[in-house]
């Protein structure tokens, strides 16, 4: 009987899945619903500057209809927002508007290359966290960064693979070791994850969970995709509960010499 | 050094030089290669979305004489001003129809298009409207930041040709003569807070390669200096329009693609606009391409969408306001240009959904900004 797999844990609140994702870059809502109940996923973000946020139901603003609240935390993201101050704006807004005061903080200002602003995602996790919300921010790959925010009360850090969209995987790894070494937190990597295997990859390497949006939501048929990650993230988790075993420089012979030797 | 220098360096970047290369002519498996990268690089910062907004003109009066243009000074035609009411009437149609980004467009007539008159329209609509952007008269930075304080968030501003000695040639009288006054206007509006800036030459006045590369140079320029603004470029080809003028250098059709899988390749995360000028065949065929914004259903003329303005209509005959005639009766202020896809929004919708990519009409709420 193998011994059932850790659970994920972040604000005191569990999560069997390890596998986030993003709602954005669908090709239409429905699409997005299927790629998410394939995924297995259990924490959804949806960028508030997409939903209707009066309470009007506005029928050509309804992403929202389409994420049932029962069966997934929606994290409302702050995307759209240049600074601290408009972050705080968004987040209280979607409380106002009776989403999870859980916050996915994101400020880049810069829309070339969507990086975060680390000072002003300092700040605004600040007065986030003081206001009593659960706060989950995207930042860049920076150790120091992780620990200023942990100490401010975030609940994770979600630094990124590589630049959002780019699908180019872990770029930052050597960097994303020393946040995974050090953090007292959930370490959710987020962002530039194209494929299932560098999924797999940060899970092995130790992150605690994963957030995926393009590389799903743009395949050819999502919900397959969406499958394809959770099994990779699985299998990731699973090899790092086990833990791996060394990288050698030279083969290593799997015979029995060894044990032969020592009883001989 | 002047800004034109700072833009136009002989020294080309790396970038630039791609650019060029990618626009130089290729054979039809070339194009289709190009078209495939293309396709992919948009997919992947924009997803399979498209964004939706309408133009609603305000007005048609205008000072300037600009040879392409319908609603140059000296063409004689019905002219109006749409009172605020009369906006917000049009306005609340196209939101009806689904809009959530309008983009407000006039001439340049500072009697009737005052700063104080765009900004009034501005704050109408702000309630109503999630995004609103403006393609007027260029301004000094603190216009500009009366009209981001009103609520507005995007602001368009061609160039129309870079090209110094045809724009002087196609500018004969009025403010828009200046070339550089027009050229340093994105900076100017960036410096006044408004967050996506929209630039674009008007295809047809110029030999297209160069300006195509000017204009690759520009947005380079911009993205350094104005590094917190969205932008999005605009390749519009001259329409049939009062007063009838001929493109001198007509973009094809095959060059008009090569040049969006250009810009996109080059300028991955930047927004293209495809408006209504082209046709449906040619916007059908290059959705997949490189386009993420387009225009539907769209009317040129100011009151086009409701009949709004109809009763302050006047004849302008060089400049000067007449009476309109008998034969005006019934007729609507007239447009800037023809528009060539006359499908509404709804049908663009359907379109996009069989095409399998979302119509995206909310992508942004005013509620970032402290208001």
């Amino acid at each position: 009987m193998p011994s059932p797999a850790a659970l994920l844990t972040i604000a005191g609140r569990e999560f069997r899945s390890r596998l986030l994702l993003g709602t954005g870059k669908f090709s239409s809502n429905a699409t997005m619903a299927g790629a998410l109940d394939a995924s297995g996923c259990e924490i959804v973000t949806v960028a508030l500057r997409r939903a209707d946020l009066s309470g009007k139901g506005d029928p050509f603003a309804n992403i929202l209809d389409f994420i049932d609240p029962k069966k997934y935390l929606l994290l409302p993201n702050t995307s759209g927002a240049m600074n601290a101050e408009e972050a705080v704006r968004l987040a209280r807004l979607a409380a106002a508007a009776g989403l999870p005061q859980w916050v996915k903080l994101e400020i880049h200002p810069d829309p070339r290359y969507l990086l975060p602003d680390p000072i002003e995602t300092l700040k605004a996790a600040e007065i986030l966290v003081r206001e009593g919300f659960t706060v989950l921010p995207y930042i860049n790959a920076d150790p120091v960064l992780a620990k200023r925010l942990q100490d401010v009360g975030t609940a994770t850090v979600m630094p990124l693979g590589s630049p959002i969209g780019s699908n180019r995987g872990l770029e930052t790894r050597a960097q994303l070791a020393i946040i995974i070494e050090q953090a007292t937190v959930p370490v959710v990597v987020d962002a530039g994850i194209g494929a299932p295997s560098q999924a797999a990859e940060a899970l092995e390497m130790g992150a605690d969970a994963v957030l995926v949006n393009t590389a799903i939501a743009i395949a050819s048929d999502p919900a397959r995709m969406a499958r394809a990650f959770k099994t990779a993230v699985e299998a990731g988790r699973e090899a790092f509960e086990i833990g791996l075993a060394d990288r050698l420089d030279a083969a290593s012979a799997t015979s029995p010499l060894a044990a032969f030797l020592q009883t001989a | 050094m002047p800004l034109s220098d700072t833009i136009f360096s002989p020294r080309k970047s790396a970038l630039l030089r791609r650019f060029s290369a990618l626009l130089e002519p290729k054979d039809d498996r070339q194009l289709a290669a190009l078209a495939r990268e293309s396709a992919a690089t948009t997919r992947r910062h924009f997803g399979k979305t498209i964004r939706l907004f309408a133009p609603l003109y305000l007005s048609n009066e205008c000072i300037n004489n600009c040879a392409y243009c319908g609603f140059s000074r000296d063409n004689a035609i019905l002219r109006v001003t749409l009172e605020i009411a009369s906006v917000v009437a049009e306005a609340r149609h196209l939101a009806a129809e689904g809009f959530r980004n309008i983009l407000l467009v006039a001439g340049e007539h500072p009697k009737f298009v005052s700063n104080g008159y765009l900004a009034d329209c501005v704050r109408a609509l702000v309630a109503e409207i999630p995004s609103l952007a403006l393609e007027v008269a260029p301004m000094e930075t603190p216009d500009y930041a009366a009209l981001v304080a009103a609520g507005a968030e995007g602001l368009i501003v061609y160039q129309e040709t870079y090209d110094r000695e045809v724009y002087a040639e196609m500018h004969t009288a009025g403010p828009k003569k200046d070339f550089d006054w027009r050229l340093a206007c994105p900076e100017r509006a960036y410096a006044g807070g408004f967050r996506r800036i929209g630039i674009g030459a008007l295809f047809g006045l110029a030999e297209w390669r160069a300006e195509a590369v000017a204009l690759a140079a520009h947005l380079e320029h911009l993205l350094r200096v104005c590094w917190r603004a969205q932008f999005t470029v605009s390749v519009p080809r001259l329409r049939p329009c009062a007063g009838e003028f001929a493109p001198r250098h007509p973009l094809e059709d095959r060059d008009f693609i090569q040049l969006i899988c250009a810009l996109r390749l080059c300028f991955p995360q930047v927004g293209i606009v495809l408006s209504t000028r082209e046709p449906a065949a040619l916007r059908d065929a290059l959705l997949p391409l490189g386009i993420t914004m387009m225009s539907a259903g769209s009317h040129t003329e100011p009151g086009g969408y409701t009949g709004q303005g109809r009763a302050d209509l006047h004849r302008t005959v060089r400049g000067k306001a007449l009476a309109p005639a008998d034969s005006d009766a019934g007729a609507g202020a007239t447009g800037q240009f023809e528009i060539a896809d006359e499908r509404s929004a709804a049908e663009i919708a359907t379109l996009l959904h069989t095409r399998g990519f979302e119509a995206v009409w909310k992508d942004w709420d005013r509620a970032i900004l402290a208001t």
